[in-house]
């Protein structure tokens, strides 16, 4: 695996300086300085904080309550139907529908992620011990597919950063990996191939800090369905909808760039950072328009913007870099 | 005997109209989709994304109506049942009608008669450019389907004109292929089939070439 991402050292480099955020930088002298404070929390057991507030996770389709967030867009948003029946999750099968029909076998109950790699709390947590349904948010995105298609989501969960920071990266972790769950029986998709599972992907950790990167464990106001993601998915709108991992089973810190799926599967394709981009055309079709799903009328299309539209959060982390190259 | 007599009245009175009716359902069952849907009878009748729906359905039906031309010689050649060729050429001129369709529903539908937006299909995106060549080479082979041009090109001529089908095939299939992010399912389908059709006809001319000096 690790051969993959060795072959363009020079892209490894340039992502590893990647336009370093504030408040990162400030974390690891800090954390420097403090050596003390840092080995008192690893003796005390390295159990996160909110790991003592437990509450219970909200079972795939039931109602689940959040506070609406400044988070949205002006645009209509996509059928519930829509998105519901209208996936791309490769183990449940290859057809949009396929999804919908087979991933409701996956038991989502009592989900447990295993945390690894460069933390100070590794160990194998509940769902309901990371994320706090008590504090849920509502947050409108963009969703922009590869494939030209585009819906307007209404997640509900919480800021990514909010639940990583909490996972103890160690200083020298530069990224953070998801990898999907196998589940062998429901995931009738397995046997295709194409994509190595477990599915993974990653995202460098300052983009990890971005405002923008979430955690969803519901939409429409209610926990996710198996098909999207469920019970807990990684929502990054800036970039193309499959750098979000769904039914995230590890996470997992490391201090060079994780291989991930649609990347090892064709690098030519789908780049590590996949930041939706109508200047850089996907090599077999152009990506400056998309469909416009789920909000009926006839064939509704848009011009496919710069990150997604999310060009004033996010830009600041890619600059200098010739997105082109590296896609 | 009665088998026979039955057949030659199949191939006399029914074959050729059962065809055309055949080949004309995907059409009628997509014209009927969309009525569904514009009319608000049914208006999810082709699901979440009924552009993508129709450019494929056009697509496949084009594809699959193709491979089963080239499956009607091996099939008399196989049965030894002759008349068949005779619904060839409606068979071959659907291929045409549906591709002419996928192209149009493409131009449209897909890409809003944006110029330059199709300019860089065209040029760049390498599978776009296969399908358009594969549907340019039937546009001969249409036109010369009537009686009146097979007499004016003469048999040899009209022969050599048609192998085409072999090569535009191969363009069909390759625009299939290259389409998708994972090679699986229906456009594995199809190349396996085509495979098998072109590897018959190979195998056939490689024996041939072998039987004749032996007999020699």
């Amino acid at each position: 695996m690790e051969l993959k991402f060795r072959r363009n050292p020079d892209y490894q480099d340039l992502r590893a300086e990647m336009t370093p955020h504030e408040v990162y930088i400030r974390r690891r002298e800090l954390l420097a300085a403090a050596g003390f404070a840092g080995t008192a929390t690893l003796v005390g057991g390295g159990l996160p904080a909110f790991a003592e507030t437990p509450a219970t996770q909200i079972a795939a389709g039931a109602t689940m309550p959040a506070t609406k967030s400044a988070y949205t867009v002006t645009d209509p948003t996509a059928a519930e139907q829509d998105f519901n029946e209208w996936c791309n999750f490769y183990e449940f099968g290859l057809d949009k529908d396929d999804p919908a029909r087979n991933a409701g076998r996956m038991d989502v109950s009592n989900w447990k992620i295993k945390v690894e790699g460069e933390t100070d709390a590794p160990g194998t947590y509940d769902l309901a011990q990371l994320i706090d349904y008590s504090k849920l948010e509502e947050r409108v995105y963009r969703h922009r597919c590869v494939e030209r298609w585009s819906m307007v989501v209404p997640w509900i969960g919480v800021s990514l950063w909010s639940v990583v920071s909490q996972l103890k990266p160690k200083p020298e972790a530069k990224y953070v990996q998801f990898l999907t769950h196998i589940d062998r029986t429901a995931m009738v998709g397995l046997a295709y191939g194409g994509l190595n599972w477990p599915y993974s992907e990653a995202l460098h950790l300052n983009e990890a800090k971005n405002e923008l990167a979430f955690l969803a464990v519901g939409s429409y106001g209610k926990a996710l369905k198996q098909q999207n993601g469920a019970p807990v998915r990684s929502v990054v709108p800036w970039k193309y909808g499959y750098k979000g991992a769904k039914s995230i089973s590890t996470i997992r810190f490391t201090t060079s760039q994780p291989p991930t799926a649609w990347n090892a599967a064709n690098p030519r394709e789908y780049g590590f950072y996949s930041n939706v981009n109508p200047e850089r055309p996907h090599p077999r079709w152009s990506q400056r328009r998309e469909r416009v799903l789920g909000v009926g009328g006839f064939n509704v299309q848009r011009d496919t913007e710069m990150f997604n539209g999310y060009e004033k959060q996010v830009g600041y982390l890619y600059k200098g870099i010739d997105l082109i190259k590296y896609h | 005997m009665a088998g026979n007599a039955f057949l030659r009245t199949f191939g006399k009175r029914w074959m050729k109209p059962l065809t055309l009716v055949a080949l004309l359902a995907p059409f009628v069952f997509l014209a009927w989709q969309w009525t569904q849907m514009l009319t608000g009878i049914n208006p999810r009748a082709m699901g979440t994304d009924p552009v993508t729906y129709t450019h494929h359905f056009l697509g496949d039906t084009a594809i699959r109506i193709l491979l089963v031309t080239l499956a009607i010689s091996p099939v008399r050649d196989i049965t030894g049942w002759a008349p068949i060729v005779l619904i060839r050429r409606r068979v071959g001129l659907a291929a045409f009608f549906y591709s002419a369709l996928h192209m149009l529903a493409y131009l449209w539908l897909d890409r809003n008669w944006d110029l330059a937006l199709l300019w860089e299909d065209m040029v760049i995106r390498i599978y776009i450019t296969l399908g358009m060549g594969a549907l340019l080479l039937m546009v001969p082979l249409a036109i010369t389907s009537t009686n009146g041009m097979i007499r004016r090109l003469g048999r040899k001529a009209w022969d050599r004109l048609h192998w085409l089908i072999y090569p535009l095939a191969i363009l069909a299939v390759a625009h299939n292929l290259l389409m998708v992010k994972v090679i699986y399912g229906d456009p594995l389908t199809h190349a396996i089939i085509l495979t098998l059709l072109l590897g018959w006809r190979v195998a056939r001319w490689v024996l041939g070439k072998l039987k004749t000096p032996a007999t020699a």
